[in-house]
């Protein structure tokens, strides 16, 4: 946990930030831009062309060894080992009881070398974990004081990323990632990303990230490129659907109530932990479902507000914003499946008004929608 | 950050700007910068009685909603209707087309302002100390 007397981390970019003049905001225990101006605008340029983000609070631990990938075979509820040199998965990892301890993006760098990248509020739990269940012949490392993380992301990422590199592009597929020279600097490059558009996170040497970033904004500032900050990466990820731990993920919550129980590899070769509690759950009936909803007035359903079926609390938003895209506000929910069924059988006429988020004293009608709210034009 | 001096303003971060009996309420620039962008602003109906100190309306932002708090008793005699359609002037504009209502104060001609309110200098020393 983040200890409130601890001063907060900077990253090897927030002087950058100081200069650009963002608002800077305590998040995990690191000194983050929140926004640079307007994070509507940011928003929108990410949707439209490309925005610049420090992910540097991120988590990178590096396991290695002959036995890295039996280790997070065991210590993860997907199949590292199954992944080949280059590639990348979104996982979890989950406590016996089949709780989520995080979701992680795993990088498989060589055969006996992997990334893991792990969200700020979790390195250290996960750290611990990895290391408690790491085999003899696994060493398990907390990298993220080595590296700082820049991602670009939006339709003109590739364009700007490719005036800074001869690597060929075409070549990284989505969740690949491979080493290259971005602006001289020796980086790890990632087709990955938070924001539902095509982009890329580029590790880099702490002491090059400064070169790097600004490289980068050169390079993109005619292409629309913007530094983006934690407030639009939020709206961002929000309508591309994909969950944040805190939020829709959550240590009492397992991957199947999150909808993502394809990401636990139940046929997978040997134990992992969580596994005997996973098998059981996937073979219940769930008790809640995650489902999106968009309200039919401008009041912003936010995180811990009540879901209302006919009046009667029927689930909680867990995460709520006002979409720029939609000029709608949005939420995902945690609804029973029986009300998440009716709402979508019932047509929209007859579904109004049965259907609301309980918003400071008064009923906002809402209607549910399938996820994700946005899907990138192919 | 714009704290103009012919202004009043809470310690909620509204501004109330005193012509004779009518007052015109909106918030102050630190506070819109506070929030980020604004995406919906809800008033009080034309008519209604605000007490000072009371919540009267709110301000919603992308990360989150405030409580408008009235900085003076009296009636309510105008509403914003820009601001209402295109709540982004609460932070192009906080003090002038950024307004958010008007207030007939119940005492008027007594220059008499309710206990509480700020000048702009002491606007400004609670600002930096809240930082």
């Amino acid at each position: 946990m983040t200890d409130p007397n601890e001063p907060l981390r900077r990253t090897p970019l927030t002087a950058v930030h100081e200069s650009l003049g963002a608002t800077l905001t305590g998040f995990a225990g690191w000194l983050m831009p929140l926004r640079y101006g307007s994070e509507t605008a940011e928003h929108k340029a990410v949707r439209t062309a490309a925005g610049l983000f420090d992910l540097s609070h991120m988590g990178e631990i590096t396991i290695t060894g002959a036995d890295a990938a039996a280790t997070l075979d065991y210590a993860l509820v997907g199949q590292p080992s199954a992944l080949a040199p280059g590639r990348a998965r979104y996982t979890m990892i989950c406590a016996h009881d089949g709780g989520i301890m995080d979701d992680l993006i795993v990088y498989r760098l060589s055969g006996d070398e992997f990334l893991v990248v792990a969200n700020a509020a979790n390195t250290g739990v996960v750290f611990q974990a990895l290391r408690d269940r790491a085999r003899a012949g696994a060493q398990v490392f907390d990298r993220t004081a080595d590296y700082a993380l820049i991602a670009v992301q939006g339709p003109n990422a590739a364009q700007i990323l490719a005036a800074l590199t001869d690597a060929d592009l075409d070549a990284v597929k989505y969740y690949a990632s491979y080493p290259a020279i971005v602006a001289g600097s020796q980086i790890l490059l990632a087709r990955t990303g938070y924001t539902g558009e095509d982009g890329f996170e580029l590790f880099t040497r702490p002491q090059e990230a400064q070169r790097v970033w600004e490289a980068l904004a050169a390079a993109g500032a005619a292409r629309g490129l913007v530094p983006a900050g934690l407030a639009a990466r939020d709206t961002l990820r929000l309508e591309a659907g994909m969950p944040l731990y805190g939020n829709e993920l959550r240590r009492d919550l397992t991957p199947f109530d999150a909808g993502l129980g394809r990401v636990v590899k139940l046929d997978k070769p040997g134990d992992f932990v969580g596994r005997a509690a996973l098998a059981e759950r996937a073979g219940t009936v769930p008790e809640r479902e995650l489902v999106g909803l968009v309200g039919r007035t401008r009041r912003v359903p936010r995180h811990g507000y009540d879901v209302l079926w006919d009046t009667a609390v029927c689930g909680t938003v867990t995460s709520g914003a006002p979409s720029p895209t939609l000029a709608a506000p949005i939420a995902m929910a945690y609804v029973q499946p029986r009300v998440a069924l009716a709402a979508r059988q019932a047509d929209r006429g007859t579904v109004h008004g049965r259907l609301a988020v309980h918003i400071r004293g008064s009923a906002e009608p809402a209607d549910l929608v399938p996820l994700p709210f946005y899907r990138r034009p192919s | 950050m714009a704290i103009p001096d012919n202004l009043h303003y809470t310690r909620e971060h509204e501004w109330v700007s005193v012509t004779g009996a009518a007052a015109s309420v909106g918030i102050t620039d630190h506070a819109q910068r506070a929030l980020g962008d604004v995406v919906y602003v809800s008033l009080p109906a034309p008519g209604s009685k605000v007490t000072a100190g009371e919540p009267c309306g709110e301000v919603e932002s992308t990360k989150s909603v405030s409580d408008i708090f009235a900085p003076v008793d009296g009636e309510v005699t105008d509403v914003n209707k820009e601001v209402e359609e295109n709540p982004g002037l609460v932070n192009a504009d906080p003090y002038g087309a950024g307004w958010l209502f008007k207030v007939a104060l119940p005492a008027p001609g007594e220059g008499e302002l309710p206990p509480g309110l700020l000048s702009a200098a002491d606007y400004e020393h609670l600002i930096a100390t809240e930082e």
